[in-house]
């Protein structure tokens, strides 16, 4: 029993961070129909900023995931300027191919600046700590990483549903051009958004390196997961994100234990395939 | 079976295989240099990628999954040669086959999905199949296979001594995949795709079963992509998941023709001959720069190409005036 509970709970934590990484993704996709291909490596980004200012300049990932945050905005902030806001309407895949270049031209870069080695910080202040309830053991970075993960999810819907810039973000979904003739400035709703999304995935990422290694190829299977559960979630939808992102945390996490470590992906990828061909929209989708 | 007259796009085609064919003519050209490695992989990147654009360049769906095709024609030969003892023929045509198979009951329930859900389920099948068949020990797990030495010859489908029998055997493949999809393009499933391409419900309407036309220009794309795998596992001497089954590999029938230019009889192979020589040269020389350099120019290459025409490079040439004797290649679908 108690082994359930801790393979549940494993899952929810890892869902709650996977829902952090996908609502930056899901904002875009909703608010902007570009897929950006590059948003795994944005989260790769973030750790190997978040390792170099731990590493080199003792500041722990509990306090570095803003210097993260806001350089991964950044980061979105010129991804759009640059790349997106010149292929967007030009072809459909357009976008989505001219992403990919860069998540290939990130990720081989740091292949090259910074070696396909492994890197973990050593002595972070939660390392080590853990919570004992009864047989149940909760690592203390992952349930912090959840926590915070789950907090700005709430800050982001907030925003979304209830400020001005929200309402102008959404009225830009709905409709470019009557936003447009509204007196919302479309291109900078873009830019912002990218910036927004970017954010996400940078704090996620910050706050992953308290627990998780760092390589070129960490991003890779994050940018998956995260485009599998917006897919599931429904686009633009943020509850959308995180009921998918839990489902697909519990999912591995159960697959993972009572299947066979190997298999989880395996699981995760067929229970998207199984939901998605019963609802082609995904479960919150319009 | 009717003869059709043979237009100038047909002729230069032949104009080009009488050249090609002739090249191993030349001394000292093909042999077993670096030069004759280039060619192989231009052919056959070319035929790969026009496999694809049968299903994702004239018929619109754009798929991220060829590689489970390419990688179950891969097995078809390996498997053949290296568990069974034969020759890769029989492999070849069984994985070929299997792949059609595959790509159809694949096909069949994600072709309901639109736009981006279609190409990120394509993604999660190819995830699927890499995990798979990384722990499947019949067909060697993550370890992969790897060919025991051969006699040379068509018989074993190997050469050690020197690549001109790749070199031909990379033109078959060109030959017929071009060849096919020359025959789709002035047959009436061609007319039918691309109608289905830009706009089913109009095709529909005029009694296209667009269903049946999607389907079958997959089962094509599969089997012929498959048929690239077994040449590519043959020209390797090993197989194993990530090499076939990743999105990497996917990627490459992707990006291809779409810098080449897709839905375009030409766009694979002027893709092929610019990308694969970039790559392959750039990784030859620029090793001194430390690893990925090569995949670095790539991704800046895909990112200029991107924002200058998405079109690639048939729309570049379109836009310095030439013709193509076709219509340009029309929105994809979403």
């Amino acid at each position: 029993m108690s082994t359930l509970a801790q393979v549940l709970l494993d899952g929810l934590l890892a869902g709650m961070l996977y829902a952090l990484v996908a609502a930056g993704l899901s904002l875009i996709w909703g608010v902007m129909d570009v897929i950006n291909f590059a948003h795994g490596e944005f989260l790769m980004v973030a750790m190997y900023l978040s390792y170099w200012i731990g590493f080199l300049a003792h500041v722990d990932p509990l306090f570095s995931w803003v210097a993260s945050g806001v350089f991964v905005f950044l980061l979105g902030v010129l991804t759009y300027r640059f790349l997106v806001s010149r292929c967007i309407g030009k072809a459909a895949m357009a976008p989505l191919l001219a992403t990919f270049g860069l998540s290939m031209f990130l990720k081989n870069l740091c292949l090259n600046r910074f070696s396909p080695n492994f890197r973990i910080l050593q002595s972070t202040l939660l390392e080590g700590k853990k919570i004992l309830l009864g047989n149940i053991v909760i690592g203390m970075p992952q349930l912090v990483t959840g926590i915070f993960s789950l907090l700005l999810l709430f800050a982001l819907y907030f925003l979304m549903k209830k400020t001005r810039l929200g309402w102008a973000i959404q009225a830009t979904a709905m409709d470019r051009e009557a936003a447009e003739l509204m007196g919302i400035n479309t291109d900078r709703i873009y830019l912002l958004v990218f910036g927004l999304g970017g954010a996400c995935v940078g704090i996620a990422g910050g706050l992953l390196t308290s627990y998780l290694a760092v390589h070129p190829e960490v991003g890779s299977l994050f940018g998956l997961i995260a485009f599998l559960i917006v897919a599931l979630g429904g686009f633009g939808s943020i509850p959308g994100a995180l009921a998918a992102a839990v489902i697909i945390g519990l999912v591995e996490a159960l697959a993972g234990f009572y299947i066979a470590p190997v298999f989880k992906y395996v699981a995760v990828f067929a229970i998207y395939l199984a939901v998605i061909l019963v609802r082609p929209k995904g479960l919150f989708g319009w | 079976m009717k003869t059709r007259k043979l237009e100038t796009k047909d002729w230069i085609w032949i104009g080009l295989i009488v050249i090609l064919a002739a090249l191993p003519l030349v001394p000292g050209l093909i042999g077993n240099s670096f030069r004759a490695h280039v060619l192989i992989l231009v052919l056959l990147y070319a035929s790969m990628a026009q496999s694809w654009n049968i299903v994702s360049g004239y018929a619109g769906q754009v798929s991220f999954g060829h590689s489970v095709f390419f990688g179950i024609g891969a097995y078809g030969a390996g498997m053949a040669v290296v568990t069974y003892g034969l020759t890769p023929w029989p492999g070849l045509l069984a994985g070929a086959v299997l792949a059609a198979l595959v790509s159809l009951l694949i096909s069949y329930p994600c072709f309901k999905l639109k736009g981006h859900y279609f190409a990120i389920a394509t993604f999660a099948i190819v995830e699927i199949f890499n995990r798979l068949f990384m722990v499947w020990d019949w067909v060697g797990g993550a370890l992969g296979l790897d060919y025991p030495i051969l006699p040379d010859g068509w018989k074993n489908f190997v050469w050690s001594e020197t690549k001109v029998g790749f070199y031909y055997g990379a033109l078959g493949l060109f030959i017929l995949i071009f060849g096919v999809v020359r025959w789709i393009e002035t047959h009436r499933l061609g007319y039918y795709l691309r109608a289905v391409r830009e706009g089913q419900e109009t095709a529909e309407s005029l009694g296209v079963n667009s269903a049946a036309v999607k389907l079958s220009a997959m089962a094509f794309s599969a089997f012929l992509a498959a048929l690239c795998g077994g040449f590519f596992v043959q020209y390797n001497y090993r197989v194993d998941p990530p090499m076939v089954m990743s999105l990497d590999m996917s990627m490459k029938f992707v990006l291809i023709t779409i810098l080449g230019g897709v839905g375009n009889f030409w766009g694979p192979l002027l893709g092929a001959a610019i990308l694969v020589p970039l790559q392959e040269y750039s990784r030859a020389y620029l090793t001194s720069l430390g690893s990925g350099v090569d995949l670095i120019i790539f991704g800046i290459i895909i990112m200029l190409m991107m924002i200058r025409q998405p079109k690639g490079i048939m729309g570049i040439l379109q836009d310095f005036g030439f013709k193509t004797g076709q219509r340009k290649p029309g929105r994809e679908e979403n």
